[in-house]
């Protein structure tokens, strides 16, 4: 019989410290959708969409009651959205995403990622008109995600898109200010940005990937801040053993949830993402297993340490435990949507500058991030530039996901609900990078990128 | 396949005689028994054969879970993969 231990290990993890699959999404390419007319190829993407995910849900919902253990979202990705409708403008391409809304209202799933571009070098029309058209097709769906890629460590920076991606993500959030700029909550900005991520809201699925794929996202904030909290005083050595062992746990969960929904939809196994995916609830935090390590609040000196440390250690233990790793893998820090960040930042121990500094370190950037509404346009931009710059200097990913919250200041709060949470207004530097966002351009790939 | 039948609560009378009446009433097969406390819990662990069952796994499930409410008893039926996956290389 398996040991008594491991299997009440395992039921503690689910039931007392929030283990779960954050998400089974399926990638599904729209590349032979582009048809001769906007309507046209929006039916093809409804139908294709449809289709491909029929059972993506239910499939979803047996593997949750035969393991016990809860898959929290089931959601698509699909190819950029730019790529299929650059003949047609931007209209069409407002006309695109609600009908990838539709289809995931229909399959009832939570999100649906891709209406993206990539832009690192530069934009096509059709990317242009895709960028153009984010605000309006934030504001007129509910499900729908966007990312855009300005930068990467091959490219170097597009400092035109980080200009207007500033201009974008503010008029995004005017267009949903009565709902605290939610919008703003589903667009993203990346260097170096991944292909077969399963996380929103940059999930898409990347013209190198299969006809359809299953990738998954595990989560265990919870699991391992209670693990070092369980082994006391020792050592940092001890710790990341520790931790490295209780992510390997964690990632296997994954790692049979992936195969198992592959098998079922007879699709292909993509990745696991292995990534600390904190929620709102109280015990699914990524800033209180820093704090659990010995810091008195996240965003005290050695935070950097701490979060650098927890990141390495996560991808050592899940690396091992899947056949194949992907996406993000690490400790994400989103701010809305981690319940002892939110803490970190109402206290005031939690800065930009300590977040951008920990980006550096974490597996994607600043995330999640309300900063007050009347933020510029070039402020934005120069929040991003610094942000993608960390990026693509480390050759790693990084993003921006920032909410400029209309009508709001330093001390408000906006608030989502769901996985989305609530974020405290956080002060930034108001000084202008005016000139320097305007001089447009491109910033070149640093000299480590060349290493054929 | 098999399948591990978790029951924690409080302690009573009939608990084992309840869940195996349910296990032989669906056609799993009660391999192996266990007790051990966690904390204050007393917890019941079932090994069972679930090849022969004579209705859908996830309705098995469903009528256990409802079955430890109505005795203010936790009781998760999960496939025996996850514990395999999770502690074994």
């Amino acid at each position: 019989m398996i040991n008594t231990a491991d299997i009440l290990e395992t039921i503690n993890m689910i039931r007392e410290e929030n283990l779960d699959i954050r998400t089974i999404t399926m990638g599904v390419s729209l590349l032979d959708c582009a048809a001769g007319s906007p309507e046209l190829t929006a039916a093809k993407v409804y139908d294709k969409i449809t289709k491909r995910a029929e059972r993506l849900v239910s499939v979803g919902e047996e593997i949750e009651k035969q393991y016990g253990v809860p898959i929290v979202n089931k959601r698509i990705s699909v190819t950029p959205v730019s790529l299929i409708g650059g003949a047609f403008g931007e209209e069409a391409y407002v006309k695109l995403a609600e009908t990838l809304d539709r289809a995931a209202k229909n399959l009832g799933v939570n999100f649906i990622g891709g209406f993206s571009a990539l832009v690192e070098k530069g934009a096509t029309a059709g990317a242009a008109q895709l960028i153009r058209a984010i605000p309006e097709a934030l504001s007129k769906t509910q499900l729908v995600c966007s990312s855009v890629n300005v930068a990467s460590t091959k490219a170097g920076i597009n400092m035109n898109a980080v200009s207007e991606m500033g201009h974008i993500i503010k008029e995004t959030a005017r267009l949903t200010a009565e709902r605290d700029a939610i919008g703003c909550a589903k667009l993203v900005v990346f260097a170096n940005v991944p292909q077969d991520n399963p996380f929103m809201a940059g999930a898409f699925h990347g013209v190198g990937e299969p006809e359809c794929v299953i990738n998954v996202g595990v989560s265990g904030p919870g699991v391992v801040s209670s693990a070092i909290r369980r082994a006391g005083d020792c050592d940092l050595s001890a710790l990341a053993e520790l931790i490295k062992r209780t992510a390997f746990k964690i990632t296997r969960v994954g790692q049979l949830v992936a195969g198992e929904a592959a098998k079922r939809l007879g699709v292909p196994f993509g990745i696991v993402d292995l990534s600390l995916a904190p929620t709102p609830a109280v015990g699914d935090s990524v800033a209180r297993i820093l704090e659990e390590m010995g810091l008195e609040v996240t965003g005290a000196h050695g935070t950097t340490a701490a979060l650098a440390m927890l990141n390495d250690a996560v991808k050592k233990g899940g690396v091992m435990a899947s056949s194949q790793v992907g996406g993000l893998s690490g400790a994400f820090i989103p701010v809305s949507e981690d319940e002892g960040m939110i803490a970190a930042v109402r206290g005031g121990s939690l800065t930009i500058e300590k977040l951008e500094a920990m980006t550096a370190v974490c597996s994607v950037g600043l995330d999640m991030i309300a900063v007050p509404g009347d933020t510029s346009e070039a402020v934005i931009a120069g929040v991003i530039a610094d942000e993608i710059s960390i990026g693509v200097a480390n050759t790693k990913t990084t993003a921006v996901r920032l909410i400029p919250a209309p009508g709001k200041t330093v001390g408000d709060e906006v608030s989502f609900g769901g996985l989305l949470g609530l974020a405290p207004v956080i002060r930034l530097n108001t000084a202008s990078p005016a000139r320097f966002i305007s001089r447009g351009g491109r910033i070149p790939a640093p000299i480590h990128s060349l290493k054929n | 396949m098999k399948a591990v039948i978790s029951v924690t609560g409080r302690d009573n009378v009939g608990i084992i005689a309840g869940v195996s009446a349910l296990c032989a009433e669906h056609g799993a097969n009660i391999l192996d028994i266990t007790q051990s406390v966690l904390s204050e819990y007393f917890a019941m662990i079932m090994l069972a054969e679930i090849d022969s069952l004579n209705v859908p796994f996830s309705q098995f499930v469903d009528e256990l879970a409802d079955y430890g409410r109505s005795k203010a008893l936790e009781i998760h039926t999960m496939h025996e993969d996850i514990f395999n996956t999770m502690h074994h290389i």
